[in-house]
C-alpha cells in the first residue's frame, strides 16, 4: 500500500495541491488589487472610466463564472499572440483569422513552438491565474465600492473641512477604514475562492482534479504494477474532504480575525463583544 | 431570413434529442450559434428550475432541522449543510457520478442516476437545498420576537401557529437572500456537462454548445458573448418573478416604509 501510494504519478498528485495552494497565493492579492483598481474606478468622475468599472462589476456577476474562465484563457492567449504578431512580424502578408484557424506568425507562438515542457505548462498556469484574478477582482470590486460608500459620511466632511482634496480624502480617510467593512465580504470571497479553485481542470491545468481522474481510472495488470478497478470515487472522496477541512480551517481563522478587528469598534459586533466581556 | 427559420427549425430543440441529429460540421453561421446555444439553455432552464422547487422543501426542513431542540437532528442538519457548503460544487458533481457508477455496476436499478438528467439534478437539489437551508435558519433566527409572541397571545401552536405565523415571516425575511440564491443556482446549473456526466449524442446546455463553437472556430469572442446575452436575460426573468412573489410576500406590510432591496453577492460560486 504504501508503495501504491509513492509512485511518480502519486508524487505528481502530492504536487498538485502545491499548485491549488499556490494558485491561491497568488490569485488572492492579485485579485485584490483588480478589485482595488476597478473599484475605483467605478468611483471616478470621469464617466467612461466609471462606466468601464461599472460594468466590469455588473457583467462578471450577471454571466456564470465558468463561462468567464473558459472565455478568457482562450482570449488572453489570443490576445497576447496577436499582440507579438502585430510587433515581431509586422510584414506577415496571411490574415490572422482565416476561417476556422487563428494564425499567428511562428515567433510570435506564445511560448514558442519549440520551447520545453515546463515552459507551456507555466505559461497555462499563468494564464488561468490572471483568468481567476479577472473574474474574482471583479467580485472583489462590488465588495471594495461597497466599503468605500460604507465609511461614514461625517468622516469625509471633516475631511473636507480641513481643506483636504479629494485625492487626499480617498486616500488618508477612506482607504485605511473602509477594510473593516470589507473584511466580511472578502472573507466570504476568499471561501468562494477555494471553492472556485478545482475549475483550475477547465483551464487546462494538471491539477487535483486530473490526478484523481488519471490515478483513480481502472488499471490493467499490463499497464502498471498495482492493478485495481476503479477508484475514481475514492480519490474524489480524498479531494472532497481536502476541501471540506480546508474551508473549516479558514472559516475558524476568518471568524477569530474578526472578532480580534471588531474589538472596540464602534459596530453591533463590537457592542455586543463589550457586553459579554462586561 | 429564411435560412434562419430553417435553422432554428432543424436544431431549435436539438439539446433534448428533438430534430437533427447531426450537428453542423463547418462554416457556422450566427444563426447556428444563436440557435444551439439557445437549445442548451433548456437543460439549463430544466435543472434550475426542478432544482429550485425540490430544494425550497427540503431548505425549510433543513433550516427548522438546525434551529431543532433535538441534537440529533440539529447535528445532522448542521452537517448537512456543511457538507454541501463547504466543498466545491464541481469536486461534488465529479463525487457524485463516480459514486452512481460503482453503484450501476451492481445494481441496475441506479442506471438513470449515472445520465445528467437525474444524477446531477440531484446533485444540484441537495446543494441549493444545502445553501437555501442556510439562508433560511439565519432568517429563523432573525423573526422578530414580537411576532411569535403574538402568535402565542392568539392561542396559536403546532402546526398553525408555523403555517400562519413562522413560515411566512420567514420567507419574508429570506427573500432577498434567496433570489440570489436562485440566480447562482441557474448559474452553476452550467457546471454539469464539464464534470463526469456525460453529454449523451452531444445534447448539452448552453456553456457545453458555446464551447463547442469555441472549440471548433476558435474564436471565443462570439459564442461566449452569445451565453452571456442568454444568462442575463435568465437572471432579469428570475429576478422579476422572484420580485413578484416578494412583493406578495410583503404586501401586508406598510409600502412606503423603504426595505432592503435584494442586493447581488452573497454566494458566487460553489
Amino acid at each position: 500500500m504504501s508503495c501504491y501510494l509513492t509512485t511518480g504519478k502519486h508524487m505528481g498528485f502530492y504536487w498538485s495541491f502545491l499548485t491549488v495552494l499556490s494558485l491561491l497565493a497568488i490569485t488572492a492579492p492579485l485579485s485584490l488589487s483588480f478589485g482595488f483598481g476597478g473599484a475605483v474606478a467605478a468611483r471616478s468622475r470621469i464617466a467612461p472610466l466609471a462606466w468601464f468599472g461599472k460594468g466590469y462589476i455588473a457583467i462578471v456577476r450577471g454571466v456564470p463564472d465558468i463561462a468567464f474562465f473558459l472565455f478568457f484563457v482562450i482570449a488572453l492567449d489570443q490576445g497576447i499572440e496577436y499582440l507579438r504578431h502585430q510587433v515581431l512580424c509586422p510584414d506577415w502578408p496571411d490574415a490572422i483569422r482565416q476561417g476556422n484557424d487563428f494564425l499567428v506568425c511562428p515567433e510570435a507562438k506564445m511560448p514558442l513552438g519549440n520551447a520545453p515542457q515546463w515552459l507551456h505548462e507555466t505559461y497555462g498556469f499563468f494564464l488561468a491565474v490572471f483568468t481567476f484574478a479577472i473574474v474574482f477582482g471583479a467580485f472583489a470590486a462590488n465588495v471594495l465600492f461597497g466599503a468605500m460608500r460604507a465609511v461614514p459620511k461625517a468622516q469625509l466632511e471633516t475631511a473636507e473641512a480641513y481643506g483636504m482634496t479629494r485625492r487626499q480624502t480617498f486616500w488618508r480617510i477612506i482607504v485605511p477604514q473602509m477594510w473593516v467593512y470589507a473584511l466580511p465580504g472578502l472573507g466570504n470571497l476568499w471561501m468562494v475562492l477555494i471553492k472556485a479553485t478545482p475549475l483550475l481542470f477547465l483551464l487546462g491545468v494538471e491539477d487535483v482534479v486530473y490526478w484523481a481522474r488519471e490515478l483513480g481510472g481502472t488499471k490493467t495488470p499490463r499497464f502498471t504494477d498495482y492493478p485495481h478497478g476503479d477508484w475514481r470515487m475514492w480519490y474524489f472522496l480524498v479531494l472532497l474532504i481536502f476541501y471540506l477541512a480546508f474551508t473549516r480551517v479558514s472559516e475558524i481563522v476568518l471568524d477569530r480575525l474578526m472578532r480580534r478587528l471588531t474589538r472596540g469598534q464602534a459596530t453591533a459586533a463590537g457592542e455586543a463583544q463589550r457586553k459579554a466581556a462586561a | 431570413m429564411e435560412e434562419c427559420l430553417n435553422t432554428i427549425a432543424q436544431y431549435g430543440l436539438r439539446s433534448i434529442g428533438i430534430g437533427e441529429r447531426l450537428l453542423p460540421r463547418s462554416d457556422y453561421t450566427l444563426c447556428q450559434q444563436f440557435t444551439l446555444i439557445g437549445s442548451g439553455m433548456i437543460w439549463n432552464i430544466y435543472f434550475g428550475t426542478v432544482a429550485l422547487l425540490a430544494g425550497f422543501v427540503l431548505a425549510t426542513a433543513v433550516a427548522l432541522g438546525k434551529a431543532a431542540r433535538n441534537p440529533v437532528i440539529r447535528k445532522a442538519s448542521e452537517w448537512f449543510i456543511f457538507l454541501f457548503r463547504g466543498s466545491p460544487l464541481f469536486i461534488q458533481f465529479f463525487f457524485a457520478y463516480f459514486f452512481f457508477l460503482s453503484l450501476k455496476s451492481q445494481y441496475a436499478f441506479f442506471d438513470p442516476f449515472t445520465s445528467a438528467w437525474l444524477g446531477a439534478l440531484i446533485v444540484l437539489f441537495l446543494n441549493t437545498s444545502a445553501y437555501t437551508g442556510e439562508i433560511f435558519y439565519g432568517a429563523l433566527q432573525s423573526i422578530p420576537k414580537g411576532d411569535t409572541e403574538a402568535a402565542d397571545a392568539y392561542g396559536l401552536a403546532g402546526w398553525s401557529r408555523f403555517r400562519r405565523v413562522i413560515w411566512p415571516t420567514m420567507l419574508r425575511l429570506a427573500w432577498p437572500a434567496y433570489t440570489n440564491e436562485a440566480i447562482f443556482l441557474f448559474h452553476s446549473t452550467t457546471l454539469v456537462f464539464f464534470t463526469g456526466f456525460p453529454a449523451w449524442q452531444q445534447r448539452g446546455d448552453a456553456l457545453y454548445y458555446a464551447n463547442f463553437f469555441a472549440d471548433k472556430t476558435f474564436n471565443p469572442f462570439v459564442p461566449y458573448p452569445i451565453l452571456a446575452f442568454y444568462f442575463i436575460l435568465l437572471t432579469l426573468v428570475v429576478i422579476g418573478l422572484m420580485g413578484r412573489i416578494g412583493k406578495r410576500l410583503n404586501a401586508h406590510l406598510p409600502q412606503d416604509v423603504k426595505r432592503p432591496r435584494a442586493r447581488f453577492l452573497p454566494q458566487i460560486i460553489r
